[in-house]
């Protein structure tokens, strides 16, 4: 029999036991009765000669070896009886973890989820992302990694042993047959990248290595989300046309639901079918991303040695584009959080800290209400151990006590969390990347129960070694209300730490909300009411042929204008305080340096009515007009950020400037890197906040210059005309255009679409959204604290003025007033709330710098914010303390010395 | 009276594993052989022989069941699993190598004296 066995049927083991023994006491009764024992005296002499039979039963129970379980269940029984004799204060405490642990859960699923979880492909730890590595040329956000030219990722793909290589590249278009065109995110990828991932299609087939070179039929495959939008679903959809980006191709597969690479890709082609010419050039790097999977039996090391080898073959046998030049392996999970959660990464931890001291504060409250009880279970208490109990049998059912709470409040937590987390992930602002897999799983029912159980111990830790052991009599002896001055400190000590914690959570609520009150303050530097943003393609039939291309523009932007309620409207390929810039470097002289020893700026082509359109004021010199156009000099207006630092306090217009990287095109024809001619400003206009209301401040690149769309050369116009954007200002609401506009913007073939519409206000709402996101949650963070650190005071005082009762009346009976009673508590009330307030300055101070670190716009220590925070404290914390003092000044002397 | 002396440490067990090995037994006719065999020299409390049986069973050292005895009450019989079986021969071997040595001691101090 096990020993859960022998718990299990508890029941039929006592019974056996009592009934085992009976026999023994009748049978020994009989043989006496048959010696000639009168009946009563042989029933007495067996009795005597078995011993107790209650003792001997407990020696039986013993030799069982369940008995601590039955402890347990014994523990168990008695602390919820305990629980459900104060239901007032269960219900507090249960509350009160409930929220801390919920909140505690939520924001570690979602770290679980966004950081922690590994990739959703088949053996993870296996896949690898590959990059160029070069000496030299850094950059601060990607350092010195490249993205792979197609060449170079080939000749690795063909000599490498020990890694299967797949390259896929972002490719964007428009879906127009068919059904309605749709601008939707593609990819180019090698037929080997569904195998490498592992991933098996809904439907059709995946590509096959013929299918991945030049010159083959173009074929397709399609997203589960652009199956069921564009074919319903069909079943017949394999097989079927599309038009994607004005070419035709034809369906082979249909991608798994929630494929996904960085992104979501709706359209899927073969790269090998692309012959554009950056796919010859060892030199250009097209956003080519190789991923890769170890083959069996190999290490990451002996693959970054292979490709060591591989990188000094290659720069020997093409020194001109790889000296300097080789490659380098990563583990793709930690590669790809990097990548896609940025930023997030900060934030989460920053919460999952703020959350945690909500927490603490929770566990403190419940640490102090458990004490007080078992203040007056003292004599409870001592009188069982007097009884024979143990210390540590008394300590071990203080802590099964506060485990069981812990466990329930626990329980209660979770439950919010699993109903809290959708609603949070929605709120978060902008999209949480990983989203998708921010899910309740056991990592995070594993980390509720661990917080459940540490909590429970930390707040039952305390009541447990104050299990009485020594001075028995004395507590047994004395009345109810005498306090222990070692409970009374430790009283103090707890609402010390919970005001300490408060302080920490409610200066950081302010610096967040000062900080955003300033930024939301700022000139974004353009008239953001009435102005409508959005991308938009010419059709893939005028892009083929470039010189048509300025004057479709042109029509496009003229049948905008011609809409009822638009006022003007404008091209430009890069927008403020949207995601998207193009960085140019910049020199004063012909003498032109190193390209990283040159300042960058900003750069936006743009129509001649984007200073109108923008609201941007004209602060020197001209902007452009239809004179400025191929041919004509080129001309540039710059802002009055990049007037500073490149001509300090000289007037900048007719000046001239040398950008090498611009799109021009030299004297030998169609080259990129020799601009030689110098750009003339002709204009300063004001500066915009590029970066968003938050960012730019802080921003590395601040310098911003323009130059007409009209000066673009002819070679450079299909890539450019990718990339634009119109602005239209409006005289009504902007997203009430939105429909005439998409009629007029469709054009003749029927594939031009509007996509990435905002308005210019909600770009600039979202520029501060982060900020807004943590002021909201450290707000209610800093808010539950206050709460929790009130209720706390209350509860302290109110138990221990309750205590202090008969000393009241001591003093009251010899002429204390009313007002001197309540001073005396609220003195004492002031003395922790000050020794809270001087430990929490100095966390605040460490908060402070944290945010100062990890949330932009976040500006160094204010002690305005830090003295109206801590004063709102103060005054909270004397409101709570207000009630018990009332209730003391009011103790009637003589029944309070009665009482004693 | 004689004076009885009280059973060391852990011989209870052997005896109780000696006299199970007789037969299937129950706790009564334990006490009694028990008291009989050892009536003058030692004392067996009959309080720590049920214990001693519960641990023993579970140990695995002895198993129960309930059957009949002669009277036609209901009782609960114990006998010897075979883990008992070897548990015993290999206790009863080291009682007595113990007691062989303890004697062999006495009996040199005699001699000495």
């Amino acid at each position: 029999m096990t020993w859960w066995h022998r718990l299990w049927r508890r029941r039929q083991l006592e019974e056996q036991l009592d009934k085992e023994l009976r026999f023994h006491l009748e049978q020994h009764a009989s043989d006496l009765i048959a010696r000639g024992y009168d009946p009563r005296e042989a029933r007495r002499q067996a009795g005597l000669a078995l011993g107790g039979p209650e003792q001997v039963k407990e020696e039986c129970r013993d030799a069982r070896g369940t008995r601590w379980l039955e402890d347990l269940a014994q523990d168990l029984r008695y602390a919820i009886r305990t629980l459900q004799q104060r239901p007032g204060f269960a219900a507090v405490a249960l509350l009160t973890l409930a929220l801390g642990i919920g909140a505690t859960t939520v924001i570690f699923t979602v770290i679980n989820g966004v950081l922690l979880k590994p990739l959703h492909y088949p053996d993870p730890g296996r896949l690898a992302t590959l990059n160029e590595q070069t000496k030299g040329i850094t950059d601060y956000r990607w350092g010195d990694l490249w993205a792979y030219s197609y060449p170079n990722y080939l000749d690795c793909k063909r000599q490498s042993s020990t890694l299967e290589m797949a390259a896929w590249r972002y490719n964007g278009g428009t879906v127009s047959v068919p059904g309605e065109a749709e601008r939707v995110d593609g990819v180019e990828m090698s037929s080997e990248l569904f195998p490498i991932l592992g991933v098996t299609l809904s439907r059709g087939r995946g590509f096959l290595p013929e299918d991945d070179r030049p010159g083959a039929a173009p074929v397709a495959i399609i997203s589960y989300g652009l199956w069921q939008r564009h074919y319903g679903g069909s079943p017949g959809a394999v097989g079927k046309p599309l038009v994607f980006e004005g070419n035709s191709y034809i369906v082979v597969g249909v991608a798994p639901p929630g494929f996904r690479l960085s992104w979501e890709p709706d359209v899927l082609t073969p790269i090998g079918q692309n012959t554009r010419n950056y796919m010859q050039r060892r030199d250009a790097h097209p956003g080519i991303d190789v991923w890769a999977r170890l083959r069996p039996g190999t290490t990451l090391v002996q693959a970054q040695t292979e490709l060591a080898v591989i990188g000094r073959r290659l720069a020997a046998q093409y020194p001109k584009t790889n000296t300097g030049r080789g490659f380098i392996a990563r583990p793709l999970r930690q590669e790809l959080v990097v990548e896609l959660v940025g930023d997030t990464r900060g934030t989460l931890w920053l919460l999952l800290g703020a959350v945690g001291l909500v927490l603490l504060i929770a566990c403190v409250n419940v640490a102090s209400l458990l004490l007080a009880r078992a203040v007056s279970r003292q004599r409870e208490l001592a009188m069982r151990v007097a009884l024979g109990a143990s210390r540590g049998r008394l300590a071990r059912q203080c802590l099964t006590e506060s485990a069981l709470l812990g466990l329930a409040g626990g329980a209660l937590g979770v439950w919010l969390a699993a109903t809290g987390i959708r609603p949070f992930v929605a709120f978060w602002p902008g999209s949480l990347p990983r989203a998708q897999e921010v899910q309740l799983d056991w990592h995070v029912l594993l980390f509720a129960l661990a917080v459940s159980l540490l909590s429970g111990f930390l707040f039952g830790l305390a009541p447990a070694l104050r299990a009485p052991t020594r001075d028995l009599e004395l507590i047994l002896r004395a009345g109810a209300r005498t306090v222990a001055g070692s409970s009374r400190r430790l009283h103090s000590g707890f609402v010390i730490s919970e005001i300490a914690l408060a302080v920490v959570l409610l200066v950081a609520a302010g610096i967040l909300g000062q900080t955003l009150l300033r930024l939301s303050s700022l000139d974004p530097g353009i008239d953001t009411r009435n102005l409508l943003i959005t991308r938009t393609a010419l059709s893939p039939s005028v892009l083929a042929n470039p010189a048509r291309i300025p004057a479709a523009w042109q029509e496009l932007l003229d049948r905008i204008r011609r809409v009822p309620g638009v006022q003007s409207a404008t091209m430009v390929d890069t927008v403020p305080l949207r995601e998207g810039n193009n960085q140019i470097g910049y020199w004063t002289s012909a003498a032109v340096p190193e390209k990283h020893q040159m300042p960058l700026a900003l750069s936006s082509s743009v129509t001649p009515d984007y200073l109108k359109v923008m609201g941007i004021p004209l602060r020197q010199g001209r902007f452009f007009d239809e004179h400025d156009r191929m041919g004509s000099k080129p001309v540039i207006v710059i802002d009055e950020v990049m007037a500073k630092h490149a001509f300090s306090s000289q007037n900048p217009v007719g000046k001239s400037l040398w950008m090498p990287d611009m799109p021009c095109i030299g004297p030998k024809g169609e080259t990129f890197y020799d601009c030689t001619d110098p750009y003339e400003v002709v204009g300063v206009v004001g500066h915009v906040r590029y970066w968003g209301l938050a960012g730019d401040d802080q921003a590395h690149v601040r310098d911003q210059f323009y130059y007409p769309f009209a000066q673009v050369p002819d070679y450079f116009l299909p890539r450019w005309s990718e990339l634009m954007s119109i602005a239209v200002r409006t005289k009504i609401p902007p997203l009430n255009l939105l429909e005439p506009l998409r009629r007029e913007v469709r054009g003749p073939t029927g594939d031009q679409v509007l996509y990435e519409v905002y308005t210019m206000q909600q770009l600039a709402i979202r520029s501060l959204a982060e900020q807004r996101f943590l002021l909201l949650l450290f707000g209610i963070f800093a808010g539950l604290a206050l709460l929790l650190a009130c209720i706390g005071i209350y509860g302290v005082l109110t138990y221990v003025t309750s205590r202090r009762v008969p000393e009241i009346g001591v003093r009251m009976a010899f002429g204390a007033s009313a007002r001197d009673v309540m001073r005396l508590v609220l003195r004492q009330s002031l003395i922790m709330v000050c020794a809270g307030v001087a430990v929490g300055i100095t966390g605040a101070f460490i908060a402070a710098r944290l945010l100062e670190h990890l949330v932009t716009g976040v500006r160094s220590i204010e002690p305005f914010t830090f003295a109206a925070m801590i004063c709102l404290l103060v005054i909270a914390a004397l409101i709570a303390s207000f009630l018990p003092a009332r209730r003391a000044s009011r103790v009637d002397p003589i029944r309070a010395l009665r009482e004693e | 009276m004689t004076v009885k002396s009280d059973l060391p440490q852990g011989t209870l067990d052997l005896l109780v594993l000696k006299v199970v090995a007789l037969g299937p037994v129950h706790g009564y006719a334990i006490a009694q052989r028990l008291e009989h065999v050892s009536r003058y020299v030692v004392r067996v409390p009959q309080g720590s022989l049920y214990p001693a049986l519960h641990r023993l069973e579970n140990r695995g050292l002895l198993t129960a069941d309930w059957r009949e005895t002669e009277t036609g009450r209901e009782a609960k019989f114990y006998r010897l699993t075979r883990k008992g079986r070897a548990q015993l021969e290999k206790e009863a071997a080291s009682w007595e190598r113990l007691t062989e040595a303890v004697g062999l001691i006495l009996r040199l101090s005699e001699r000495g004296a």
